[in-house]
């Protein structure tokens, strides 16, 4: 068990890759605090409790929305009332917005895109380090986006955003590295998760598919690519890694695999939320 | 519990010391077959203490016919070659640039780019026969931010990087991955003190900026790639991983 007697708190819980980390790391032994705005997480620890009386974990369900300060509070709380401490931190939770060329991106989807992307993860950060202060130490995995690495056509609102976090992740992973509290990221590439409106009635995608070019593997990436190299990071397999943006994209970020050029297709796949 | 590579054989180079011989020992204890590879003769001890799931061969890394030996012991021994991870390297002595001997940077260039670019060349054509696979390079978090006096190593290291991102778009759609693991100041056969304890004395110096404060471990290297070479990271590729206390992150 890599997470044997750890607790977890991973927002954006009931659904994609925040589900995916829950069913793994409770899978994993570790105990699950699982939060989402959507009401979805009550569903997905309601599965986690009724399969997991072998490895007697439990995952514990709250409501939170990452951009509001007394949810995040009451979020840390609550793994610290139902476990006594908090171990792991998966600033999870995010908001894609609607992909087009800057100047016709509105300052509404700016400043809801940049409340759920960067300001929750600074408020999990936080309220999530000031808990495992307490206790010696913990490790925290931010969702980013292979778009805050490098230029995505048509996604500056969230690319910025999600580059804001990868900045945010070096920077407290130096304030931290001290004091026992390891800081690193998970950059997904395109994701069959909620950003894709045919993953809602497809586990993973139909053979015929299309899968956008511009992605080496040529495949879509699944919510438990993400929650494995969530789960390295967090686990102490990991002791040595701090301030790291781990790309998981199936070779996106490499750079001149075509990402720049037209996509045809996406805007009939991609209806800008996640 | 099933083993996190059962069913893989993998070819592990600098596999007598440090990080490699971690890999080997870590990459057997979850299942895999080994091909343990150095210069040195200490893959034979490696390789005895693994037992009949692991087989030695002496390799110069920096020699084709040495890599194509390496590569074939792998097909006969095991049948296949699942994992390659291309890791033996040599350091250099701190010196400003003018002071290293063209001899030196000959030799370093050999051994930590040419070596890796010959593993890749003989490992994928391998790989490609099987259907696939994963590569394992072992770069630095020198090769991604400058270190002092460090010119020569530094600059196999970065192209040890480019190569991996290379290789990674070339294979991509033949099912090869490749990445690359970086560490920092790591405790390793580069270390004078090392071979014989696993873990620093208190009282080893510790090489300044490294934001935790502490040696790397041949254990977390290993770690490390055990994730990149595994199948958790299918769709992971192309990627330069920091394992260096922080080093490269301010």
């Amino acid at each position: 068990m890599r997470l044997a007697n750890k607790i977890a708190v991973i927002t954006g819980a009931g659904s994609g890759m925040g589900k995916a980390m829950a069913e793994i790391f409770s899978s994993e032994g570790a105990q699950v605090v699982l939060a989402d705005i959507s009401g979805k997480q009550n569903d997905v620890a309601a599965a986690i409790n009724s399969g997991a009386s072998a490895n007697a974990v439990r995952a514990v369900p709250v409501h939170c929305d990452v951009s509001s300060e007394e949810d995040i509070q009451n979020m840390v709380a609550t793994a610290e009332k139902e476990f006594g401490k908090l171990d792991i931190l998966c600033n999870n939770a995010g908001f894609g917005g609607p992909m087009a060329p800057l100047h016709e991106q509105s300052l509404h989807v700016w400043n809801r895109v940049h409340d759920t992307n960067i300001k929750g993860a600074f408020l999990g950060m936080k309220y999530g380090i000031a808990s495992m202060l307490k206790t010696g130490g913990g490790a925290i995995v931010n969702t980013t986006s292979a778009s805050g690495v490098v230029g995505w056509k048509h996604h500056s609102v969230y690319g910025a955003a999600k580059a804001g976090v990868n900045s945010l992740t070096r920077a407290a992973a130096l304030d931290y590295s001290d004091q026992n509290i390891r800081v690193n990221a998970v950059a997904p590439g395109t994701m069959w998760t909620g950003l894709v409106e045919a993953s809602q009635t497809h586990a993973e995608p139909p053979a015929d598919y299309p899968v956008l070019a511009g992605i080496p593997l040529g495949r879509w990436g699944l919510a438990r690519d993400i929650a494995y190299a969530a789960l390295y990071l967090a686990s102490d397999e990991a002791a040595y890694v701090t301030g790291v943006t781990l790309p998981v994209d199936g070779g996106y970020c490499i750079g001149f695999s075509g990402m720049g050029a037209e996509r045809p297709g996406i805007a009939s796949v991609n209806k800008g939320e996640t | 519990m099933a083993g996190r590579l059962d069913g893989k054989v993998a070819v592990i180079t600098g596999a007598g010391s440090g990080m490699g011989r971690a890999m080997a020992s870590l990459f057997a204890e979850e299942g895999a077959k080994v091909v343990c590879a150095d210069i040195s003769g200490s893959q034979e001890d490696v390789a005895a203490a693994i037992g009949t799931a692991a087989v030695a061969v002496r390799t110069d890394v920096s020699s084709s016919a040495d890599i194509r030996a390496m590569i074939a012991t792998a097909e006969a021994r095991f049948g296949k070659l699942d994992i390659l991870c291309n890791n033996a390297g040599i350091s250099t002595p701190e010196k400003q640039l003018h002071e290293y001997d063209e001899d030196l940077f000959d030799t370093v260039v050999a051994v930590n780019l040419k070596g890796v670019f010959l593993g890749m060349k003989y490992g994928i054509a391998a790989m490609l026969k099987t259907g696939g696979g994963a590569i394992v390079n072992t770069a630095s978090a020198a090769g991604l931010a400058a270190w002092k006096l460090n010119s020569a190593y530094g600059a196999t290291k970065a192209g040890v990087v480019q190569l991996t991102k290379c290789a990674a778009l070339d294979y991509a759609r033949q099912n090869i991955r490749v990445n690359a693991v970086c560490p920092g100041i790591t405790w390793t056969g580069m270390v004078t003190g090392s071979a014989e304890l696993t873990v620093p004395p208190a009282d080893a110096p510790l090489p300044p900026g490294t934001p935790m404060e502490r040696w790397g471990l041949a254990s977390e290297i290993a770690a490390a790639a055990l994730f990149l070479a595994s199948d958790e990271a299918s769709f992971v590729t192309g990627t330069a991983v920091p394992v260096d206390g922080g080093y490269v992150a301010g």
